[in-house]
């Protein structure tokens, strides 16, 4: 049978399919029956005919393997130099090949392709930075992903994430019931330690509409609290929507553009519905750069811009710290040595450099900067989807030790990193090397440095 | 006889083929952008898109002016020693001029032929360098097949046969016509190989300028464009 019951071209659109997925562990069968699945040559083919203009039809044509991409991939230099992790010759031998043999390739092919698109590119778009040409394979890499997608060549956990967005539209199995509960939950937890603090949902016409990642209500829920407690302290006029509350994009790292559509499309019709004045978003990285960066382009929206202006927390930290709305005690300061992750899907995506540094100079004594670092940092190595694919635990492990160097040489061993995908590849990394490496978001390094206001202090009995 | 075959009709079918096909090239580029496939809006943030273009064209123009440029010295060197001499050499040297005034009844102005000799000579070293990096270094030799060595060799071709003729060396009359035939089939490739880098690289420059200057961050305020 070409297609398989786990692995196969369908998408996943219902709470069933999803269940169904989830009962083959770790994907065990699914890979099995993708090495007999087949693959539709002239699908690719059409694909290519309709999608394949200028822009990557000339990268692939041009490129004059002149190798000065090297050396800018972190699994390059993290893999022994390993010529076949140079990016040239990952997307020559891959894309470039498909493109040449006209999709006529075997199942074998398709998931060596697969294998090259998740586990040896993040999509963290370096490379772009250091071709003459400006190719850039991490837009290669997402366009490849597209097509190995909707081939069903897929790995196992990006399947199921995609189907979550089509489900739920979220990136895990959270309803809006279940999230406007953890809020609700949230502010009961945090209204006794913050006098008169209120998470106001559905509220019209605020201020700021607030939007985050479904790991915070699934597993972090005191993230909310936390932003909440520093929305408060700053006064803002704020709200959560019940519906459309959900920024991160798996549907994005496994290349399912119809799911991207339908997950930012619940944001933006949040934003129609409230009529906020701005978005915040969560410390998330990759979350930024669906909904706010390509969202507006997979939702057609003809300026490229989301239907509200929208900022990533960091900004959002700086301008309350810029204004004078969070007032930071100075003798809170960290002392210790304390360097900074740049995440690539603002750092390269957004131009965030300046406001991470302007943050780090108002809560930090000596701040290390990573070398290189802003534009030109380096991936955690868990970007793209990766830290959450168990068939490429070997080969995110491996990609780590650049970052683990960067941390190393700062000789700080407290690393900020506003970024969810970041935060959990330090994490595994501290785990990999055991340096006594320990990493933080803002918002509890913040609220730790707050000066709270006088009326919202609780009064000791 | 042959002489008069190579610089007359069929040098200018060469040239026709050059400036029609690099034309063509160029067209057919801007004519495949697209806006939602690229997820760039190219025609609405206009202002923001000129100024990421103008950004990417000047640091990566300028020798050393990107970080990318700045970690490989010795590369970008000879990448810039190669480029200058193979694009300043044919356009000004005198004897071409002199034939230009002939036919076309214009020409530009002239580099001294001393000068001429050591650029051609640059030429030929950078490339012998660069062709020998790609031979040692495994990144860059893993990537390498055919078709590179032949844009090398279609490259240099015209200006060691010009160099020959010129110094008179052996049968200067045959190496002139090999120089001349050289020269053109390099016109022509161009447009239809990885040489058309020759207008390509200011379409891709351009074009991930814009993508860097609209989208990635360059409308942010206090932001004053990608880094290269
Ligand atoms: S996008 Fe990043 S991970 Fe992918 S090839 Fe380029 S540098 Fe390497
Ligand atoms: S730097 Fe650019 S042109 Fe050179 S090999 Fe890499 S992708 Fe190709
Ligand atoms: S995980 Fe972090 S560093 Fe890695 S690609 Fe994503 S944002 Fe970049």
């Amino acid at each position: 049978m070409a297609e398989g019951q786990f692995c196969n071209k369908s998408t996943v659109n219902t709470e069933e399919g999803i269940r169904h997925l989830l009962s083959d562990t770790n994907g065990k069968t699914y890979y099995k029956e993708m090495e007999a699945l087949e693959v539709d040559s002239a699908a690719i083919q059409a694909t290519f005919s309709k999608t394949l203009k200028s822009r990557l039809k000339t990268w692939l044509e041009i490129c004059t393997h002149c190798g000065l991409c090297a050396d800018s991939c972190f699994y390059y230099l993290a893999n022994e130099k390993a010529p076949n992790q140079v990016p040239s010759y990952k997307i020559q031998s891959t894309l470039g090949e498909l493109v040449k043999r006209k999709g006529k390739v075997d199942a074998k092919f398709m998931m060596d392709a697969m294998d090259t698109a998740w586990s040896k590119c993040t999509c963290c778009n370096r490379c772009s930075q250091y071709c003459p040409f400006g190719i850039d394979m991490g837009i290669m890499f997402g366009y490849l992903r597209g097509i190995l997608y909707s081939q069903g060549f897929v790995p196992w956990e990006m399947k199921i994430g995609a189907g979550m967005h089509r489900v739920y539209q979220a990136q895990m199995d959270i309803t809006s019931e279940d999230w406007v509960d953890t809020v609700e939950w949230m502010e009961e937890e945090t209204e006794e330690e913050y006098l008169g603090l209120k998470i106001p949902i559905d509220k019209e016409n605020a201020d700021i509409i607030y939007t985050v990642n479904a790991r915070e209500p699934k597993h972090y829920p005191e993230d909310i609290a936390e932003a909440a407690a520093l929305f408060h302290i700053t006064g803002e006029d704020w709200t959560v929507p019940s519906v459309g509350w959900e920024e991160t994009s798996i549907a994005m790292f496994a290349g399912d553009w119809e799911a991207c559509k339908i997950q930012v499309e619940s944001v933006y019709d949040a934003m129609e519905r409230l009529k906020p004045k701005r978005m915040v978003v969560t410390e998330c990285g990759h979350a930024y750069r669906a909904t706010v960066t390509e969202g507006p382009y997979w939702a057609g929206l003809k300026d490229g811009k989301t239907p509200v202006e929208s900022i990533h927390y960091v900004e959002w930290v700086a301008e309350v710290l810029r204004n004078g709305k969070l007032k930071l005690d100075p003798t809170k300061k960290i002392k210790e040595p304390v360097t900074y992750q740049d995440s690539c899907n603002y750092i390269r995506n957004a131009g965030l450099s300046n406001d991470a540094r302007y943050i780090m100079s108002m809560i930090a004594e000596d701040f290390r900067e990573m070398k290189p670092s802003k534009e030109h940092n380096f991936c955690c190595g868990g970007g793209g989807g990766l830290n959450g694919i168990g068939r490429y635990r070997k080969q995110r492990d491996a990609g780590l030790a650049v970052k683990h160097k960067q941390i190393m040489d700062t000789g700080a061993k407290l690393v900020i990193s506003p970024c969810h995908n970041c935060w959990d590849a330090i994490r595994d990394l501290e785990e990999v090397y055991e340096d006594g490496i320990r990493w933080s978001f803002l918002k509890p390094i913040l609220l730790k440095m707050a000066i709270i206001p006088e009326h919202m202090i609780p009064k000791d009995e | 006889m042959l002489y008069d075959y190579v610089t007359g009709p069929i040098a200018l079918i060469s040239l026709v083929i050059f400036f029609v096909g690099i034309t063509a090239r160029v067209v057919l580029y801007i004519r495949g952008l697209d806006w939602r496939l690229d997820r760039v809006t190219y025609t609405v943030n206009v202002k923001y898109g000129i100024k990421g273009a103008l950004r990417s064209l000047f640091f990566w123009m300028m020798p050393y002016g990107t970080r990318s440029w700045r970690v490989k010295p010795i590369v970008t060197f000879f990448v810039f020693a190669l480029h200058i001499g193979v694009l300043f050499t044919p356009i000004f040297l005198s004897a071409h001029n002199i034939i230009l005034k002939e036919k076309f009844n214009f020409s530009f102005f002239t580099i001294p032929d001393a000068l001429a000799d050591i650029l051609t000579i640059i030429v030929i070293v950078s490339a012998v360098v660069l062709l020998i990096r790609r031979l040692v270094l495994p990144e860059v030799r893993n990537i390498t097949d055919f078709k590179d060595y032949m844009m090398i060799a279609i490259t240099i071709a015209p200006f060691l046969t010009g160099f020959l003729a010129y110094h008179q060396a052996g049968d200067s009359q045959f190496w002139t016509i090999v120089h001349i035939i050289s020269g053109e089939i390099m016109l022509v490739a161009i447009p239809f190989t990885k040489l058309s880098h020759f207008v390509m690289f200011f379409c891709t420059r351009v074009q991930i300028g814009m993508d860097y200057g609209i989208k990635r961050g360059g409308m942010k305020k206090g932001y004053s464009g990608q880094n290269w």
